[in-house]
């Protein structure tokens, strides 16, 4: 008896003729595409619309899937791997709740411009639109926190839009790309073919600026007296190359530099022209540097509103340059008076060759530099002891730097009061060292991205500063930690507040701590052994060196509960609605209200 | 506390973008998601393969908020060009009405007449009714329906601007 196929309307399945001509079902395609791309890694979680994915990935050796524990993992671990290693991350989920799990570490990776690649499994496509078991509207859904997406309906399309995905995720700006793949479309057959480069229709970054401008930026960076460069994450995603030029441009030019959260280990913090990073809880000289600078370089940063602070005293004397690949970035919140739309990795480049054939001298920046000095005097960093026995925060992290930056460890973080502090006293050498969730500011990002940067660089030490409320927040993932034994470290600042949200009360609200405590806290050690894990715990200050240590010397994964001091802030601060010059100290007195205008801002 | 506003300016832009699925939504997403106003926006097909489609949109907004909606609507994947042909001189606006009256005797002699001044053809008619066809910028067709209100208005069917510049270029 000859059964036909089933057919529906946007896909040919195979005929028995056909096989010989040797089309491959789209979920052949899409591991075949993954392999020419050179991905290693896929994160994922299977389910039913991906059935034929995971069968066609349990049949070949060449792509590594890693199991997380839930879907939002993956794609944190994604991001983990692609910030660390400098390729895309890519991650596998099921249709529906796989593809809606996802959705946070997707809008993460948009706002942080991580490139990844999101496969999201779909119902097949004659029941899409008929609320089947399992469907959601993934493009729709995704559409606004994705850099594109597309639901693939023929697999004789899959290839070529897996390619274009991959090209748009890592070219320009890079982001997130969703490619939602129903599930008759990795059943039903094409013929498959690699593609050459690609020249997108509509798509083309732009990648290097006019001469002309280059050599009217260099005019301006040698007239100036007070210049500064500002710079962020777009260096980091330009590659370890723009970080040398920066460190060129800093060195021949004479100009200090800062940098946003996202750009930390772009310039190393060792080199005296280091000002530490600006804004919220920048240093002092950093930010009093770029309200009295007369010329700002903005070098692949986006004048964040957690930078600026109040927009209309934000840099009252500085001409403002801002070199971005993302055009929109430019005149967004702060008015530029040039705007370079290029790859900041190029403009470096271009810079510091114009400036040598030039044969500039040094410019004398010597009165800038002692104003600088000035404010660096201040030590806004330096913050109070405890009383010998408990473990300041701050006091914590310098311990961990101390004994492990030789080490030049990789150090991701959760959301919160222990991210600052990490930022702050944690120096970072060298770029692709620093995993945080800085624009959406996701809680759980931390021990999932480190899972994906240590499966990216398996010979390197992978410690998550975590906060015990943020670390909650995806404990499931010490499971995949233990499963592919990865040594993650996981350091808890344990001072049982969800701190940030506690030093905000104190701010605005009179101390009224609604909801911040952290009740109920699990043992953390006993947790980390039930999943495998060495647990430790560090009470007082006289275990601080021998706890870290022994974290250290462990060959696995450990878990450390650091119990430190329970109200211990987070200074410099700006205030919401406050300049750059109106920082709190350490030793201000923060308790009180603000008001409505303040309250509403974030 | 009260929320303030800026000063808004009345821009229309053309967007040039890949006939591909959910195109639409993706741009009116990015109007609500970025707090920006439509006021009108019509999409048709402009070539032979169907491939690319033209989108006029007509929005207000204050001049740094027009220059961020030009760079947003730029950097979708998509989207092939965007211009603002308010800024880029003069173009040439035009939409399309279907206004249904309804009225015996003098109203309905009244109506007639008052289309003929607006050269609005009479598409459909029955002994007490008539569907005008008018076309021009919005303020003409704007006067005319608010004739029509008087006359014995039923219904109004617009299409929203559709805009060309003008000259031998393209926008």
């Amino acid at each position: 008896m000859h059964v036909e196929p089933p057919v529906c309307n946007h896909v040919a399945y195979a005929k028995k003729e056909d096989i010989v001509v040797a089309e491959k079902s789209g979920a052949d395609i899409l591991v075949e595409a993954l392999c020419d791309l050179g991905v290693e890694v896929v994160f994922g979680y299977p389910g039913g619309a991906v059935l034929p994915i995971y069968d066609a990935i349990f049949k070949q050796k060449r792509l590594r899937h890693i199991l997380v524990r839930h879907e939002q993992a993956a794609t944190h671990a994604a991001e983990g791997y692609a910030r660390s290693t400098g390729k895309p991350g890519v991650v596998l989920v099921t249709s529906g709740p796989g593809a809606t799990n996802a959705v946070t570490g997707i809008t993460d990776a948009l706002m942080d411009s991580i490139p990844m690649v999101v496969i999201t499994g779909q119902v097949a496509t004659h029941l899409i639109g008929s609320d089947a078991f399992q469907e959601a509207d993934t493009v729709g859904i995704t559409r606004h926190c994705t850099k594109h997406n597309y639901l693939v309906k023929d697999p004789a399309r899959l290839g070529a839009t897996v390619h274009e995905a991959f090209h748009i995720a890592t070219s320009g700006r890079p982001g997130p790309v969703v490619i939602d793949i129903p599930k008759d479309v990795q059943v039903a057959t094409a013929k498959y073919t690699r593609p050459g480069p690609i020249q997108h229709k509509t798509y083309r970054p732009q990648i290097k600026a006019d001469p002309a401008v280059i050599e009217q930026l260099v005019d301006m960076l040698a007239a100036a007296e007070r210049p500064i460069l500002y710079t962020g994450g777009g260096i980091i995603n330009s590659g370890p190359a723009a970080s040398l030029l920066l460190r060129e441009l800093a060195k021949i030019t004479g100009a200090p530099v800062t940098s946003t959260l996202m750009g930390l280990g772009a310039f190393p913090a060792s080199s005296p022209q280091w000002l530490g990073m600006l804004g919220m809880h920048g240093t002092y000289e950093a930010n009093w540097a770029m309200n009295q600078a007369d010329l700002i370089i903005a070098l692949g940063s986006r004048f964040d509103d957690r930078v600026t602070g109040r927009l209309d005293a934000f840099a009252p004397n500085a001409r403002k340059v801002h070199v971005d690949i993302d055009r929109s970035s430019i005149n967004k919140t702060v008015r530029i008076d040039m705007g370079i739309v290029a790859d900041v990795g190029h403009v470096l480049e271009d810079m510091v060759r114009v400036w040598k054939a030039r044969q500039h001298p040094k410019p004398d920046t010597s009165e800038w530099w002692r104003r600088i000095e000035g404010w660096r005097a201040v030590k806004s960093l330096d913050f109070p002891e405890g009383d010998g026995k408990e473990i300041m925060p701050q006091r914590a992290i310098r311990a961990l730097w101390e004994a492990a930056h030789d080490r030049a460890p990789i150090i991701t973080t959760e959301v919160g009061q222990h991210q600052m502090w990490a930022a702050q006293h944690f120096d970072f050498e060298a770029p692709n060292k620093w995993l945080t969730s800085g624009g959406l500011g996701t809680m759980g990002y931390g021990l999932p991205a480190a899972i994906g940067a240590q499966l990216g660089n398996p010979k390197a030490l992978v410690i998550d500063i975590a906060g015990e409320a943020s670390i909650q927040m995806n404990i499931q993932e010490l499971a995949t930690a233990t499963q592919y034994r990865l040594p993650v470290k996981i350091f808890i600042l344990n001072n049982e507040y969800m701190g940030m949200v506690r030093q905000w009360q104190e701010l605005t609200y009179e101390g009224r701590y609604a909801e911040s405590y952290s009740d109920s806290l699990p043992d953390f050690v006993k947790l980390g052994e039930a999943y495998g894990w060495k647990g430790i715990l560090i009470e007082e200050m006289s275990q601080l060196d021998g706890g870290i240590a022994d974290m250290l010397a462990h060959d696995g994964p450990v878990i450390v509960d650091c119990r430190v001091a329970k109200l211990a802030n987070c200074f410099p601060m700006i205030p919401s609605g406050a300049s750059h010059v109106e920082m709190i100290l350490q030793t201000d007195k923060v308790a009180g209200t603000l008001d409505d205008e303040a309250k509403a801002l974030v | 506390m009260h929320i303030k506003e800026e000063k808004a300016e009345r821009h229309t832009l053309a967007v040039i973008v890949d006939n591909e699925p959910g195109i639409l939504a993706r741009i009116a997403g990015l109007f609500t998601a970025r707090g920006y106003n439509i006021e009108s926006l019509t999409v048709s097909e402009i070539t032979e393969d169907k491939q690319v489609s033209r989108i006029t949109i007509v929005t207000s907004a204050s001049s740094h908020v027009l220059e961020q909606i030009v760079a947003q609507l730029d950097r979708l994947v998509p989207v092939h060009k965007v211009r603002d042909l308010t800024t880029e001189g003069a173009h040439v606006e035009r939409e399309l009405a279907l206004v249904k009256v309804r009225g015996t005797g003098e109203a309905r002699i009244e109506a007639l007449r008052l289309a003929e001044v607006y050269r609005a053809r009479v598409v459909d008619a029955t002994i007490s009714s008539f569907v005008f066809e008018v076309t021009g910028g919005t303020e003409k067709i704007d006067k005319f329906v608010e004739l029509m209100n008087e006359v014995g208005l039923i219904e109004v069917a617009r299409t929203g601007i559709v805009a060309i510049s003008r000259g031998k270029d393209a926008a």
